[in-house]
């Protein structure tokens, strides 16, 4: 595995946004996860859970709630706009002020021609869905006091509407309420502060499901406007609910950070009679669960805690797969940090601001294991605020650690340093070319004379860097009409060739000496987490969602041998399963033949030398061998030689002289920065 | 072998009531709980054991209503035999003969006339168990083979608990390990589901009971980390689903539905009753401070009472309320007594470890609880694995006016924590007050303690793991503060720095015996001088004990390898020794007798002889199994007259001994249980009068009604009637409190039936005689200026007079007649 001098950086203070609504798409399988700072993620359920776009927040934007209607997404915040996102190109496609005051919820109606939307000032507001934009239509009766929660039968003719202290059925018809249903004060609380319902479910047998803020989960019979059951859930809120399409199972979120399934079951066994029991308790989050997402065999629950979990229901699932597995997402499947490998500056990204630090020095060698005395303590360097209202998408630093630039939906800028010793001078490269109006992701060549940015339509430009200035070169576009814009771009040692990875799994390489297209790598239905093109071969090696690793040859335009290898043995199971995506792919310039990858939770060396593991051998060997004898100890060795002593990983970076930068972020950091969950009695304290 | 009859071991009282769950009968007025071999009938209202059910002849471990007649009662036993029982009357009916030992037994209303058993495999040794059901043969005769077996479930669990039928019998649910069973009686198909091994450290979620819901399809699991889980929709082998309850922090014991389903009792290690209400997680109800850990639990069939039953042999009647109605406790039996056994010489009660930190005392005549004695006095945590103070030793003295304790805790752990308590007996308040507590009283543990029994001095010795052993004397003068005199430390003894063993005093309270390890020192307690040491190697001293009365002289003594010795105490040297393996010494307080128990192959042996003689007067090979720990002679009431040679030595004193087992035994003779056949023949009630003690005495009324008016037609039966009152009184007198009607029921009854016996020849005499005093009444109050020293009296008359005057001149006839008529029968009653 080779020896490292490691720089263990621990001062990316990254802070995970908390998660405030869910949306799933159950036809696409696409799941839309909106945090507070008003960003949008999007996940695919049927690829590994692949965070596969985010669209940035924007300062002010705060979304309440999220909707698919078919595979549009629409959003509807405190800012009382309506947006659509342009899921392409990962930007907001259009807002639409709803003239309410703020909106606390939205919902659709199941034969996706309405969206309605419940405001502060009492007006549940329904809007027709047009091809390309949405149109208001009517306001149903104004209320009085606020629209907490909204859902629509699924018949469309009525719409529950979870009010301050009570739920009001509206005939969608008409437009008027037909029943008012009156939610009791939590005892204790005072007179004045009326019982919030959170959420309502509007079932098809006209069963409404209301969770409030006296910890109930309240049945009614929609027909008739009266109580079945109350479960009393917690002491705290039920803030979210979400309903199986089968409507036989519900969850529901809680302050507490718990989350209870009911079930829709019969009380005596093989006869008609079904009644909704609370049946088991998921225990996942510290904080409160903000929303919660019935998928299938799963369910999605995410909240102040910043985390998403996807706890599979075992009695659904037919299989233990990979996909039933428990999986919990805390770190962007992406790269927030960049090194400039030749300078040893490191950049981080921020929603708002970029840093830039220097690593420190430390003298002399120690054994493996030893912490080496610090000669010179690492330095921040710069500390960029960003201008505007959007936040950054992405960032990139050059190699030689002379060129920065970032970029938010609405611009791109570069930044020239100069770093003369202690002092730093930055000066913004103004006269951008025209068409760096907005870039989703942003690379250096490895001299440090080009910057390449994907741009909309799937086209990556091309600039020219030097000292006067920066030249605009040329724009690739990929021969297939496909406009999904990269998310991940590669160029080569030399500078001879570009990859650029797409959001719809595609993968172009381009010719920059030729400045055309080269070739497309053969789709593979799962996408590109993390790929690199390999200095000394010019192979691109591409890591995707499931844990496939593939090397193409770009100048064979084919498969390496060593891919064929892989794919006729298969990886180790280990390896397969592991929830979390590589995020990064970088080569060992002193071994071609070894491969550095790294996750959330470890980071591997795969020496392409060895064989690959059986699935009856032990995957995480280093510490059975070294114990082995030298003679067994060749013979038990594999390719994939795994660390796990850094853990909670954001970068795992070679740098030019032999050492490897390792930037995590403890999440006990992240838990304490969190705001105080619920008082809890435990037991024994 | 006529002799070998003559004494025989018998097991005393004390079994265990909480081995099994107990059964409400039908109208909830009787607790039947399965105690020993026999099945007790308590009364819910009044804790008193109305009658017992005979018969077994190994552990009862089940009992069950007959589903087809609530008057009727299935009891099993691990001899191999059902047996019917009508607990109303005590009758045994029938008996069912398995031939194998039963475990548990079940019954359904769905399922008549068949029960459902837990009985060990056929082949698969004696660790695993199957359920299997057995029809009851009908037929006339008393005792039945019933040996058509069909098995329901294999592989289950032999804890009863563990086994429960469902909504109307139609499934019947099992745990074992990690798995549920389920088997449905019409499908004929059994389910099991099963939860993951906790993958966590010390999560351990091995299911421990079950219970279903009466009305709906919900079975209860509890399971060892304390969680309680609700299965639902179990008919599908996938999508059957659960919800958990948690409250219990150790392992959940039993479970019980109300019989409506409204809500689910549950309790285990914490002593704490917990109601769920159904359907609602978050609702329950705590009735906390039972006692020991819960074992089992059960509901009356109309859900007003339910029953704990606790690891100290207690059974608690709880309403529906949640309230305790009563109590029912048994000889409380921990993990080990480590006081001996002891006779409170006031209650003549036989005294040991109780409750965690508690003495009990228990009547040995009446086989009851008395009370628990707190001398720890801080609250017991109910957590297994925690260091807790254990009382370890307690003496009386001989007046039973002083009793003194050791209390000592950390065992464990490096930190020894000793306490000396001594606790005079308050007269007032009938019970032991804390006078005196010493902390510390010795560096290391207390090996023995002992009061002198002499009357004019109250000394106390305690010898101790440091190698001393300390006398403590009540002091002379009174605390200033409160008032009474406390106990100090007269003197501090020690022999060449060795360990003492046991101490004894002579029955005087003159000589004082010290054992230190292979030598005895032998002290005078008024001067503590060592007077002589006696000394037998090899083998270090075990037990010490004076002989009494004419044996005075000898002092007894065993060792550790194997020998007894008798030294001589004016002579100073060794009179005799055996070599025996005497595991116990005990010397008889009212008598020269000693007994010495021997243990030898895993079998107890008995030995009672006098010092000076070197014959015993009693051997018993053989006694019990297991080795006996402690032994006790206890005075009896009366002294009883046997002339037999080998029993003679019971006369004056019983001798009960407890066992490995916890096992109360004690040695009967024949004449004793002659008697008490007698007694216990003559409080039975003739049968042909009817069923309840009231009836019976309405019954005696109405008779002696009868006679009474047949005695007006004939004066000459007069004088009988007398005796006939008295043994109404008898019957009244008899007859156990509980079941008496109310006393004002039955006093103006009485009253009146006394009464009335007069009334035919007295009245022709009485008008003139009434007539007579009135006169004299009148003549007295107009001589009221008369002299002083005759005025009391008149005036006396005046206001009786007064007080009169309303009442009619008939009432007032009949008040005189009740005056002057004969209260000598009053005699003739105390007599009889």
């Amino acid at each position: 595995m080779g020896e490292f001098k490691v720089h263990r950086v621990r001062f990316f203070e990254y802070m995970p946004s908390a998660i405030r609504a869910l949306a799933f798409n159950s036809r696409s399988e696409k799941l839309a996860v909106a945090r507070m700072d008003g960003s949008v993620e999007i996940f695919n359920r049927a690829d590994n859970l692949f965070q596969e776009k985010v669209i940035p927040g924007r300062e002010q934007r705060t979304i309440e709630s999220l909707l698919w209607v078919g595979d549009r997404l629409f959003s509807a915040g405190l800012s009382g706009e309506i947006a659509e996102f342009d899921l392409d190109n990962l930007r907001v496609k259009y807002t639409l002020d709803a003239y309410g005051g703020p909106i606390w919820s939205m919902t659709g109606n199941a034969q996706g021609t309405h969206l309605a939307v419940g405001c502060e000032d009492g007006t549940v507001k329904l809007f027709e869905v047009l091809m390309d934009r949405i149109q208001f239509e009517r306001n149903l009766d104004r209320q009085k006091g606020r629209i907490i929660s909204l859902s629509w039968h699924p018949s469309g003719s009525k719409i529950a509407a979870g009010m301050m202290g009570m739920i009001r059925v509206f005939d969608v018809k008409t437009g008027h309420p037909v029943h008012r249903l009156l939610v009791e004060r939590a005892a204790g609380t005072p007179r004045n502060q009326d019982c919030v319902v959170w959420s309502v479910v509007f079932l098809s047998d006209y069963t409404i499901i209301s969770g409030d803020s006296s910890g109930k989960v309240k049945v009614w019979d929609g027909k008739t406007g009266t109580l079945i059951k109350n479960h009393q859930v917690t002491k705290w809120d039920v803030l979210a609910l979400s309903v199986s399409q089968s409507e036989d199972s519900l969850v529901a979120g809680t302050s507490e950070g718990t989350v209870v399934q009911f079930q829709f079951l019969s009380q005596v066994l093989g006869q008609g009679e079904k009644e909704w029991v609370a049946t088991r308790t998921f225990k996942n989050h510290t904080h409160d669960v903000r929303a919660v997402a019935e998928i299938q065999t799963a369910f999605v629950s995410g909240g102040m805690d910043t985390q998403l979990f996807v706890r599979p229901f075992l009695d659904k699932v037919e299989c233990r797969t990979q996909a039933s597995a428990i999986r919990k997402v805390l770190f962007p499947h992406r790269r927030l940090v960049s090194c400039a490998k030749k300078a040893g500056l490191l950049l981080f990204q921020y929603p708002t601001h970029l840093e830039l630090w220097r690593l420190g020095e430390s003298e002399g060698h120690g054994k493996p294991g030893t912490i080496l005395p610090v000669k010179k303590n690492p330095e921040k360097l710069l500390h960029l605020k960003i201008k505007g209202e959007d936040h950054i998408c992405c960032s990139a630093v050059s190699p030689c650690g002379e060129w920065i630039a970032y970029a938010t939906v609405s611009s791109v800028r570069l930044y020239r340093i100069l770093c003369d010793n202690n002092n730093v001078s930055i000066t913004k490269v103004s006269k951008l070319p025209k068409v760096l109006s907005s870039a989703s992701q942003l690379c250096f060549s490895s001299d440090s004379t080009h910057l390449f940015a994907a741009s909309t339509h799937a086209s990556v430009h091309v600039i020219a860097l030097s000292q006067s200035g920066c030249k605009f070169v040329h724009t690739f576009k990929p021969k297939s009409g496909s406009t999904q814009c990269a998310h991940l771009l590669a160029t080569s040692e030399d500078g001879a060739w570009l990859g650029s990875a797409h959001t719809d799994h595609h993968v172009h390489v381009y010719n920059l000496k030729k400045l055309k297209a080269h070739c497309t790598v053969p789709v593979y239905n799962s996408g590109v987490s993390a790929m690199a093109i390999h200095p000394t071969t010019n192979n691109l090696v591409m890591v995707h969602a499931d844990n496939q690793i593939f090397e193409y040859s770009i100048e064979d335009k084919k498969y390496t041998n060593w891919t064929r290898e892989v794919q006729r043995h298969g990886l180790h199971n280990l390896w397969l399963e592991k929830g979390t995506p590589i995020t990064h792919v970088t080569f060992n310039p002193r071994n071609p033949a070894h491969i550095v990858m790294h996750d959330m939770n470890m980071f591997c060396i795969i020496d392409q030398t060895l064989p690959l593991p059986e699935n009856m051998m032990q995957f995480h060997n280093q510490q059975t061998l070294q114990v082995l004898p030298e003679k067994e100890r060749q013979s038990a060795m594999h390719a994939f030689k795994t660390c796990k002593s850094f853990q909670h990983l954001m970068c795992v970076d070679l740098l030019d002289d032999q050492s490897l930068v390792v930037v995590e972020r403890p999440l006990l950091d992240i838990t304490t920065q969190l705001p105080a969950p619920v008082r809890q009695k435990k037991f024994a304290t | 072998m006529v002799e070998h009859t003559e004494i025989r071991v018998v097991r005393c009282g004390g079994s265990k009531i909480n081995h099994r769950a107990p059964v409400f009968a039908n109208d909830s007025r009787y607790l039947l709980c399965a105690s020993g071999d026999s099945v007790k009938v308590y009364s819910t209202n009044t804790e008193e054991c109305i009658h017992s059910l005979h018969g077994h002849t190994d552990q009862v471990t089940g009992v069950a209503l007959n589903p087809a007649n609530h008057l009727q009662l299935y009891s099993c036993s691990a001899d191999g035999t059902v047996r019917l029982w009508d607990y109303v009357d005590g009758i045994h009916i029938k008996t069912f003969i398995i031939g194998f030992p039963i475990y548990s037994l079940y019954v359904s209303t769905k399922h008549e006339g068949i029960v459902f058993l837990i009985l060990p495999m056929a082949g698969g040794g004696s660790e695993r168990f199957q359920l299997v059901a057995i029809h009851l043969p009908k037929s006339v005769e008393q005792e039945v083979d019933a040996r058509e077996l069909s098995a329901v479930l294999g592989d289950v669990s032999p804890n009863p608990r563990a086994t429960a039928f469902g909504r109307e019998g139609e499934y019947i649910a099992s745990v074992i390990g990690h798995q549920l069973k389920v088997y449905f009686f019409r499908k004929q198909k059994t389910y099991s589901f099963s939860v993951p091994r906790g993958k966590k450290k010390g999560a351990q979620n091995q299911m421990t009971c079950v219970t279903c819901h009466p009305t709906d399809d919900c079975i209860a699991t509890g399971h060892e980390d304390g969680k309680i889980r609700l299965w639902r929709n179990f008919t599908h082998q996938k999508e059957y689903t659960f919800s958990t309850l948690h409250w219990h922090h150790n392992a959940v014991n039993a479970m019980c539905f109300s019989p409506e389903g409204t809500s689910l009792l549950s309790g285990g290690i914490e002593s704490v009753l917990v109601q769920w209400r159904y359907g609602e997680h978050n609702n329950k109800n705590f009735l906390p401070r039972l006692g020991g850990a819960i074992l089992h639990i059960s509901v009356s069939s109309d859900g007003e009472l339910c029953s704990t039953s606790h690891s100290d042999n207690k059974i608690t009647i709880i309403q529906r309320s949640v309230k305790v109605s009563a109590v029912i406790q048994g000889l409380v039996k921990g993990e080990a007594v480590r006081t001996d056994l002891m006779i409170d010489p006031l209650s003549k009660a036989l005294v040991l470890n109780g409750k965690p930190g508690h003495l009990q005392f228990y009547s040995l005549q009446r086989d009851k609880h008395l009370y628990n004695l707190d001398i720890v006095q801080q609250e017991y945590i109910h957590e297994a694995g925690l260091d807790q103070f254990e009382v370890v030793r307690a003496a009386f003295d001989a007046r039973g006016s002083w009793l003194a304790t050791v209390e000592e805790r950390g065992q464990k752990s490096s930190e020894l924590e000793i306490s000396l308590k001594l606790w005079a007996y308050n007269e007032q308040a009938q019970s032991f007050e804390l006078n005196t507590t010493i902390t510390a009283p010795h560096n290391d543990q207390v090996r023995s303690m002992c009061f002198s029994p002499s009357c004019d001095s109250t000394l106390l010795l305690t010898t101790a793991r440091d190698n001393c052993f300390k006398a403590w004397l009540l002091g002379t003068e009174p605390d200033t503060q409160n008032e009474t005199s406390s106990w100090a430390c007269d003197f501090v003894g020690n022999y060449h720095d060795l360990r003492p063993s046991s101490c004894s005093f002579s029955a005087d309270g003159s000589l004082l015996a010290v054992g230190f390890q292979e030598v005895v020192t032998v002290w005078n307690p008024e001067s503590w001088e060592l007077l002589t040491t006696l000394c037998q190697p090899p083998g270090d001293i075990r037990d010490l004990c004076f002989g009494r009365l004419s044996c005075s002289k000898y002092l007894l003594g065993t060792n550790t390898k194997n020998l007894l010795c008798c030294w001589n105490l004016l002579t100073c040297s060794l009179e005799w020794s055996a070599s025996m393996d005497v595991s116990l010494l005990l010397s008889d307080p009212l008598s020269e007798n000693v007994a010495a128990f021997s243990s030898q192959s895993g079998k107890t042996d008995l030995f009672v002889f006098k010092p000076s003689e070197p014959r015993p007067l009693f051997t018993q090979k053989a006694l019990c199994s297991g080795g006996v720990r402690h032994a006790v002679f206890a005075p009896r009431g009366e002294r009883l007259s046997s002339c037999d040679e080998r029993s003679q030595w019971l006369n004056r004193s019983q001798l009960y001994f407890l066992t490995d087992q916890m096992d109360l035994l004690t040695l009967s003779t024949r004449a004793e249980e002659d008697r008490m056949l007698a007694a216990s023949k003559q409080l039975v009630i003739d049968d042909s009068v009817a069923v309840t003690p009231f009836y019976l005495l309405l019954g005696k009324h109405r008779q002696q009604q009868k006679e009474k008016e047949e005695s007006l037609l004939s004066p000459a039966v007069e004088r009988i009637q007398l005796p006939k009152g008295s043994l109404a009184i008898k019957e009244l007198l008899h007859t156990p409190a509980h079941v008496l009607p109310a006393a004002s029921v039955l006093c103006s009854l009485f009253v009146n039936s006394l009464l009335i016996s007069n009334t035919a020849d007295r009245a022709d005499e009485e008008p003139p005689k009434q007539e007579m005093e009135t006169d004299g009444e009148e003549e007295d109050s107009e001589g009221e200026t008369e002299a002083a020293g005759a005025r009391l009296e008149p005036n006396a008359r005046a206001c009786a007079d007064e007080d009169t005057t309303p009442l009619s001149k008939a009432l007032e006839r009949e008040l005189r007649k009740v005056r002057k008529s004969d209260f000598g029968w009053i005699a003739g009653v105390l007599d009889s």
